[in-house]
Order: C-alpha cells, then structure tokens, then sequence
C-alpha cells in the first residue's frame, strides 16, 4: 500500500494542528522532512512515543513540532503511522503536508485512513457501513468542490495543456501505429519544445499553488485611501487582534517594511506599511499618487472611505483604481452619521464591508470578505489562474516530475515509444483533473488529423 | 427431418481465423470438437488484406504462438514477404508483418485442421443453438442434424446477415461469394442476446497484368528474417514485392461528383464503420485538402494475378471504382477482378460477455472475433484461442484463463471490449495498452509459455528449451553486470571510434550497453571470453539491460495495477443490495459483472469512492 498524509484537523485557526501519515514509506518520509532535536534511528523509537524536533526544509526551520510514532500493527490504519503536532495555521500545516507530498507521500482519498484501518482488520464488522457513510459523505464534499473547480478556468487551463500534449502524441503514435504511411516523423527536438511549452504552464500553475507563491509571499494587499480615511488605524487593529499571526519582515529599506499577516488562514502581505504607519509623514499626504503607484505593486486592494464625509475628487480617483482589480471597499467611522454616496460607490460593483475602526464593528465581516475570496479554490491574480487545491496541487507536481523524466530521455536520445510513454503519464495524470482518459482522446486525435487505414 | 448426429464436447461455428484457433485449441486439449463452416472452401480465409502482423498486430501473433496457437505457424508456412516495422523507433513497437499467399495460408491451415486428432470438420450452417435451463445444450445445421454439446463457440465473422453494398446494388451474402448466415441472428435475438448492425468494406483486386509497374515505388522484403513463430526456424522464401502508388485530383474528383451514388453518404448503410479503416471516400470527404493518398499494391499470392489496393476500399458503383482506379498511375489500364464493397454484418454488443468470453447469461456459449465487434484477422485469432481453452477448462471444471493487461494485448484487447462495448469495429493499437513496454513482441514467449504449458498446449519439449533459454538471458544479464571493462588503451580507441565518450575507471559491461551509440554486437570487441548465444537470447538481454531503467518503471506501475486485479467479484454478486454504491455504479456493475475490483474501476461511471465501496463489502464477506 502507498503511503497517504492528510491534515487531520478541521480547519480553521487552532492552538495546534496535526499531520497524520500512514503506510509502509511513512517513517522513512518522516526521517526526510523531520528533523529530531535528540537523533534516534526509527529501529530505536518505540511505537506509541513523541519526539521533539523541527520540521524542515532543506536548511530552513518549517515549524517546532512534536511527532508521535505509532508502529504496526499497533495503530489506527494497523500500518506505520505518524502524527505530526504543529503549530497549527493552515499555511503551515499545508506546508508541512506539501513536504510530505513532494517526499513520496500521497494525498489520502476522503475517508482513506478509515478505510484501511477497516480493511486491515482494526474495525469491528459492524463499523463497515459507518466506514462507507465517510466516504461517501466526504466524497460528496470533494465532488462538490471539484464541480466548482471544473467551471472555474483551472480545468480550461489544464485542458489546454492536456490538448497540445495529447496532439504530440497522436503524432507519434500515428507514425508508430501506421508505420507504412509517409506521416512525417515527430523529432525529439520537436517533442523537447513542446515539453518546454507544457512546463511553463504547468510551472506557473504550480507557482500559483496557494502554498506555493502566495503561502511564501503572500498576497501583496495595498490599504489605499485618502489621508484619515483610517489606513493606520485598519492596520493597527487588523495587527493586534488574537487571530493574525505577525511578522515582521525586515527589507533592504526601511520604505521596503512589510507586515504579514494571516488572516483565517489566507496569508497577506501589507505593502508600504512604513507609509501607512506615518500618518504625518510626507508619503502619506502625497495620497492619490501614491495610492496608484502601490495599487500597481498589489494582488488585492482594500480601499477605505471615511463614510462620514461625502466622496472627493481625490475618492474617485482611487475608486477608479479599483477597475478590473481584486478589491474591496471599506467604508470606514459607521460609528458616525453616513454622508458618503452609497449608490454611486456600489457602481463600482465591488464588495462593500461597513467597518468602524473604533468599535471594531464589521471587522469579522471584513475577515470573512477576505477569506471568501481567497479561500476559493482559484483566484485571479494578475490574471492568473490559481491552485489551491491540495489534490491538484500534487497532480501538477506528479506532471512535472514526469515531464522531467521525459526530457531526460529525450537527453538519453530514448526511443520515441519510451518517451510517448511518460507523456501519456502526464495526460493520465492531467486527466484526473478534468475526469478524461487517455487512451480514447488520443485514438480520437490520430483519426481526426490523419487519413489513415485501408 | 432431423436427426441426432451425436454428442460432442465443444462445437465451433465458423472456420476464419478465430474458429480455426478455437476448435485446434479444444481439440488439442483433448475435447471432441467439431468446426462447421457454410463452405470449407473459406476455412482460414482472408477475404480483406492478404498479410498478417503489422503494428500491435504482430504482437498479437507471438502472443498466440507463445500460448500455443496456430497463425504464427501457419504464416511462417506461407509468407511471400516479410518486414519488420518501426525498427527505429524503440522495441515496444517493432512489429512484424507478412505478406501471405492467401490460398496457400487456407489449404495449410485446412490440413491442419484435417490432420488434428478429436476434430472433426464438416461443411454446414448451424440454423440454431439449443439451451436448456440456461446451458447450451446442441446445435442444429441446416439440413437438420442435431449435435449435442456441452459448449458452443460462435465465430460467425461477417457472415452474420451479411448484405454486401456496391454502389446501388445490394445484396445478402458474405465475404467472397459465400452465403450469408441468415438464421443465427434470429436464434441470438430469440436468446435474448443484444445485437448491434457493424460495417466494413475492402477495396478491389486487379489482375496484375493490367498494372504498369513501372509507375510505382517498389517495397521489397527485409534481407534479414525472423519468423513469426518462437518455435520455427526462418524458412528459405523467395520473397515478392508491393508496391506503393498515389491518388491524384483526378481521383478525388471523380469520388465527389459520384458520392451520391455511395450506399454510406445516401444513408442506405445503417452500420457503424470503423474510423482506421475508412473507404476512399470518406477519406476524400474527411480530409478534403489533402491532395493525395498512398495506395498500397500487395499481392495476394504466387499462383494468383490478383493484386490488393489497399487504401482504396469503397462502396461506390462498380463503373465509378473502375473510373477512379485508372486515375492511378500505374493503373492507367487496370482490369478489375473483383470489385470494392462494403459489407453490413451483425455483432453481439460485447459488454454480455465475461473475460472469459462466455457470455454471462447462458452457460457454455462462448463468442470469439468479428461477431464480439472487432476487425482484424490477428484479434480474431487470439479471441478464438482464449474461447477454446475456457470451454475447455469450462468443460474440465477448471478455472478460465484470462490474461490481464500487464500480460498480454490479448488481455488488453479483451478487457476493453467487455467493459467497454465498442461503438465501432475494435482494432488492436499498440497505444491502447499502458504497459506497452513490457508487452513487446520479443518477450510474448517469456510473459506467456508458462501459461501455455500449465493450460496444456506447450508440449514439454518446448517448454524445456524455453527454460533453458530463459536460463540463458539470466546468466548473460548478470554476466554483463558483473564483468568490469578496464580503461585500457583499446576499450578507450573502441569506444571512440563507436562515437562514445572514453572511460576513466573500470565500468561494467552492462553500463556500456546502455549507452545508445553501442549494442550487443558492437561490444564483442572488447568482451573477451563471450559465451555463443543464439538471436533470441542476445535480442532480448540487449533490450532488458538498455531499456532496464524504464522496464522496471512500468513494472512498478503493473504493480499497483495487480493488487486490484487480484480483488475478485463474484458473478452472483446483486450490486442492488450493496449499501453506500451510488445508483449508476449499480446499474452499471450488474450490468457488466466485472471480473475485478481493478476491471471494475475501468468502467465508466464507476468512481473511486464506489470502488472503496466494493473493497470494503468483500473485506466484510471474507470475516463474515
């Protein structure tokens, strides 16, 4: 049996998280991603112990967590199991498990460590039905989340990519299929350029994975709005509440500071936070002009009104910024009387959030706003599509790994089945997204683009 | 007035391809078989192309001969030319092909036939199959004789209500003058048995006196011979050539301005065609601007004029085709010998059938090629095969013998038919199968021997000497990975003088092979002390050290793949009443009674979450 791993529990914000793994790989796994503070051979480690140690990647400290071992049979699934305790936050849990992922893991189906636990013989009979209920109910969710990911543009993209694949492969087999007829022959160079092709896009949607780029760099968020708007005291309030972890990092220039912030579980990074700060600084009256130049440099804009006065020219202007951008419009003092035209901010059709930054109110709102928009499965950064599924996640890496192995036979100047054979793996692999086979689709294609047969 | 004709074990109806392998095969296993056929003059016909093999196809062939079936051998007897194909593009796809003399191929194979021991063949049409109680009981001829049997294996070919198509004209009978089956099809519906309409044509034969060949680029032979069959030595042949000549503007022309004379585009035809095996016009039509098609020019045997077109299968008039024909160069004067048709027959709908190839719902019946839906002389043979040995070990109360797909292209070829009812005729194609490489058509002997022999159709002696050539691959392998080359001045000049980079420390010899600018013969040089070894064995140690790395690939993949397969469901299974399956799994689970959990898988509308479904309903039967 493969190894699985999953984040086992439910998501949100919690004082910790746990990572569980389960299979006959699971300890050598652990081995490559956890590093134990008191180094012990697994043939040391007992079952039913817990090492103190950090996980990490390459050189860089992931997280400080505690790992309980579990030895078969002696577990849940009755195989080798691990728990890893983390410090919680989905963007290091998911780091954690991609780490898992990238080591050999699988990503375990809905149900999965239940469903072995049954099948090894640790659940009582009368437990089966029960065990089928799981997966059929989780199956569901996933079913569901999978329906929307299909109208999203991910599976046009993936479909793209499949489609210019599925049509080098056609070539090749044709010629292999139908040897007789004068097809012109698919050179390996001709194959390598299209695997480039391929790679920049899949490279881009791997980039694009939540955990990827935007987990690492978070999301660029310009807080734009006229001086006294409340973009200083948005950020101070955004920056104490219990709920945002903070960190500062430290640029080249102190203009360069940047706050990062999570906020339920969707990682954003505060542009010119040193402009913001300062609300009598130079920077800040400069207003509009500056407002455009950050608005540029970011993923999403929160733009923030003082809905007791009634909209500038300078107001506006920065309205207008928001076109055809990921924005929302924080109308800011509700503590205090509405003088600000309603009607024509919501002609600007973006998601309105009421707020006070005094009492506080609407900030949950506002969190919710947030997480809404980036907790979707694909989000439109700079016209990109994003991953955030786990699952697809590890598809595009899978592709990758076998778009590699392609070129290194293309290198290895490999006969033309043997490479048709790892780009057929991509498709398949491609396929579990969309739900297609290779097998027809190429068939298909070679019919459809040549006249062939007697 | 009918009479009792006596009992028997197993009755094959239908002498082609996959009747002939059929009733050899229950007959060598010791069944008392007869073979009917409307006219012993088709036994083995190839009423199409006159070859055998071609891409995938090949493979086909060996798969057979190294299970102990007949056409490798037979084609060996009677081919006029050999090539193998796709030499440059990798192993997994190299694939023999042999131009046959047709009637040659037919006399061999009746004498076969004639000469085998429990056979009995006998010009007739079986009008009707008797089951009782959900068994096969007899079958009935013509003319009234009544043969009681255990098993019935139908392989009826196209001549299932026949109806031939030339342009207007049409006409009931099969291929080549023969009678058409007309009764069986009734007696298959009267059994409940669903049945779909499938098409087919071949192109017109041309006296090759009227041909000037002069006109056309010659194809010869191989210099080089292997014969098909991992038992035979290469004969001595005096090999013919084809020929390769092209269609003009002229031709097209004259197909579009007649395309409503054609009984496909008049919408007479109501067949489903196969997409590989298109008329010249649906070419035209389909691929309108591509100004010229390669025509094929094969000859169908050494005591015939006749030449096959390939290329040029049609069911326009006769007028029209001879019109069409003559826009060919070399053609210009061509005489007709027999025109193009189409041809219209009945199939089973191929999904009823186990992987056994007996159909589900009645015991003892078993189907083999075109009547399951597929084209090709090679894939009806290798059904044929696999339908005598399970009725045989039916009859034997055996187990049946399926191959899988990591096995073998047969096992490919069946599990895609009964999971997936053709919607066209099914052609075998090397990309259908996943684990292609390991399913080469060098290595058919060592994945398919032991199952030969364990059924009982490898004799001992073969068997013998295919261990001692299995021991023979083994020891050289590890030979070549153990015996370590010094960087010595001469290893250094051999190496550079092959194009290869020069060594610096010793390096195994079996390292050196896998580099691409050597091979087994090239390194002779510089291995001292090497050991005889026939083609074979140097073919195949060649290929599994220099492909070693993405052999062993697809082995791990067959891996994963075989824990499913392993997972078997039972027939009696009422998915009904398996709680937590979604409805269409349901329906689709009873309707196709898959052999696996990994068969199961493979049918659309059959998700994963259904499959853990499954695994945990036999998890629970097991401890209840």
């Amino acid at each position: 049996m493969s190894t699985i791993v999953a984040i086992s529990t439910a998501p949100g914000i919690g004082g910790i998280g746990i990572i569980r793994m389960s299979g006959e790989q699971c300890f050598e796994i652990l081995d490559k991603v956890f590093k134990q503070k008191n180094k012990q051979n697994i043939e040391e480690i007992k079952g039913y112990s817990i090492k103190y140690g950090f996980i990490m990647e390459e050189e860089k400290i992931i997280d400080e967590v505690l790992v309980s071992y579990f030895k078969a049979p002696k577990s849940y699934t009755a195989e080798n199991m691990c728990e890893i305790n983390s410090h919680g936050g989905i963007v290091i849990m998911n780091k954690i498990l991609d780490l898992c992922l990238r080591n050999g893991a699988e990503l375990a189906e809905p149900g999965e460590f239940t469903k072995r636990a049954f099948l090894n013989g640790r659940l009582d009979l009368s437990q089966a039905e029960a065990v089928i209920d799981i997966i059929n109910s989780k199956t569901e969710r996933e079913a569901k989340v999978s329906i929307d990911q299909l109208e999203g543009n991910l599976s046009e993209k993936i479909e793209k990519i499949r489609k210019i694949i599925i049509s080098v492969m056609a070539d090749i087999e044709a010629t292999i299929d139908y040897p007789e007829y004068d097809l012109e022959e698919v050179t390996n160079q001709k194959i390598a350029n299209i695997l480039d092709e391929v790679d920049i896009l899949l490279n881009s949607l791997e980039k694009s994975f939540y955990n990827g780029k935007i987990l690492r760099e978070g999301i660029s968020t310009a807080i734009i709005g006229k001086p006294n708007a409340g973009k200083s005291s948005l950020l101070n309030i955004i920056l104490n509440e219990e709920r945002a972890i903070v960190t500062d990092i430290e640029g080249t220039t102190r203009d360069t500071i940047e706050e990062f912030i999570s906020i339920e579980g969707v990682p954003l990074k505060i542009i010119d936070t040193a402009g913001i700060r300062n609300a009598n600084d130079e920077v800040e009256r400069i207003g509009v002009n500056k407002a455009k130049e950050i608005a540029k440099k970011s993923d999403i804009i929160i733009a923030i009104f003082d809905s007791n006065k009634r909209l500038t020219t300078e107001d506006r202007e920065i309205l207008d910024l928001l076109e055809n951008r990921n924005a929302i419009i924080l109308l800011n003092k509700i503590d205090l009387e509405r003088k600000i035209d309603i009607k024509e901010i919501k002609k600007y059709n973006k998601p309105i959030v009421e707020i006070s930054t005094k009492t506080r109110d609407g900030l949950d709102v506002l969190y919710e706003q947030i997480s809404k928009m980036f907790k979707l499965n694909e989000i439109a950064i700079d016209g990109e599509t994003i991953v955030s599924n786990e699952r697809h996640k590890t598809i595009i890496i899978n592709s990758r790994k076998n778009l590699d192995k392609a070129r290194e036979t293309i290198k290895n100047n490999m006969p033309i089945d043997i490479i048709s054979t790892y780009l057929k793996e991509i498709i398949e692999e491609l396929g579990k997204i969309t739900g297609e086979t290779v097998t027809e689709d190429v068939i298909s294609e070679i019919f459809s683009k040549f006249c062939l047969g007697k | 007035m009918k009479y009792d004709a006596g009992e028997y074990d197993v009755a094959v109806i239908g002498a082609g391809h996959a009747g002939c392998e059929a009733a050899l095969a229950a007959a060598r296993l010791g069944m008392k078989t007869l073979i009917f056929s409307i006219s012993l003059e088709c036994i083995a016909n190839m009423p199409c192309n006159p070859h055998i093999g071609g891409t995938s196809k090949g493979h086909l062939v060996r798969e057979i001969d190294s299970l102990g079936g007949e056409m490798a051998k037979n084609i060996d007897k009677t081919m006029i030319q050999l090539r193998m194909l796709n030499t440059s593009k990798g192993p997994a796809v190299h694939s023999l092909r042999a131009q046959a003399d047709r009637k040659r191929y037919q006399m061999e194979m009746k004498h076969t036939l004639e000469n085998q021991e429990n056979l009995f063949v006998k010009q007739a049409e079986i009008v009707d199959i008797k089951v009782e109680e959900g068994k096969i009981v007899a079958v009935e001829t013509n003319l009234g004789a009544i043969y009681r049997v255990k098993c019935v294996i139908l392989a009826t070919g196209t001549y299932l209500k026949g109806k031939i198509y030339i342009g207007e004209t049409s006409y009931e009978s099969g291929p080549d003058g023969v009678a058409a089956a007309n009764k069986l099809s009734e007696c298959l519906k009267n059994l409940n048995i669903e049945i779909q309409r499938f098409k087919t044509g071949t192109p017109a034969r041309i006296n090759k006196n009227s041909i000037d060949f002069s006109k056309m680029e010659v194809q010869e032979g191989d210099k080089d011979l292997v014969p098909f069959s991992f038992e035979d030595e290469m004969p001595k042949i005096d090999q013919v050539p084809c020929w390769l000549t092209y269609t003009n503007s002229k031709t097209h022309e004259i197909i579009r301005n007649n395309l409503h004379r054609s009984p496909m585009y008049a919408g007479v035809i109501e067949g489903t065609g196969p997409r590989y095996c298109p008329s010249i016009e649906d070419k035209v039509v389909r691929f309108a601007d591509k100004e010229r098609h390669q025509i094929f020019v094969e000859p169908v045997g050494l005591d015939t004029n006749e030449m096959y077109i390939q290329g040029m299968s049609s069911s326009l008039p006769e007028d029209v085709q001879i019109a069409m024909y003559r826009t060919l160069p070399g053609l210009e004067s061509a005489e007709f010998t027999r025109p193009a048709y189409a041809i219209e027959y009945d199939a089973i709908e191929p999904s009823q059938l186990k992987s056994s190839l007996e159909l589900k719902a009645i015991s003892g019946m078993f189907f083999a090629g075109q009547i399951n839906g597929t084209s090709g002389y090679e894939e009806a043979a290798c059904q044929g095969l696999i339908a005598g040995i399970n009725a045989t070990q039916k009859i034997k109360g055996k187990e049946p013998v399926i191959l899988d797909r990591s096995d073998a292209y047969i096992g490919v070829l069946i599990d895609d038919i009964v999971t997936k009812s053709t919607q066209e005729p099914y052609r075998m194609m090397t990309s259908r199968a996943e684990y292609r490489l390991l399913l080469r058509q060098d290595n058919a002997d060592l994945r398919l021997t032991e199952i030969g022999h364990d059924v009982g159709l490898i004799s001992d002696e073969r068997y013998n000497k295919f261990l001692e050539k299995k021991k023979n691959i083994e020891e050289e392998i590890e030979r070549l990975n153990s015996k370590i080359i010094k960087p010595t001045k001469a290893v250094n000049e051999f190496l550079s003088k092959n194009g290869t980079s020069e060594i610096t420390t010793g390096v195994k010899l079996s390292e050196l092979l896998k580099r691409t600018e050597l091979n087994y013969d090239l390194l002779k040089e510089i291995d001292e002390n090497r050991p005889e070894l026939d083609r074979q064995v140097k073919e195949e140690v060649e290929i599994m050290v220099k492909y070693e790395g993405y052999i062993n690939m697809q082995k791990k993949q067959v891996e994963g793949f075989k824990k499913l397969e392993k997972k078997l469901l039972s027939e009696e299974i009422d998915y009904n009443e398996i709680k937590g399956l979604r409805l269409e799994a349901r329906q689709k689970l009873n309707k196709y009674k898959p052999y696996s959990i990994g068969q199961a898988s493979r049918i659309s509308g059959v998700s994963p979450a259904d499959i853990s479904v499954l695994l945990i309903y036999l998890e629970q039967k097991k401890r209840s």
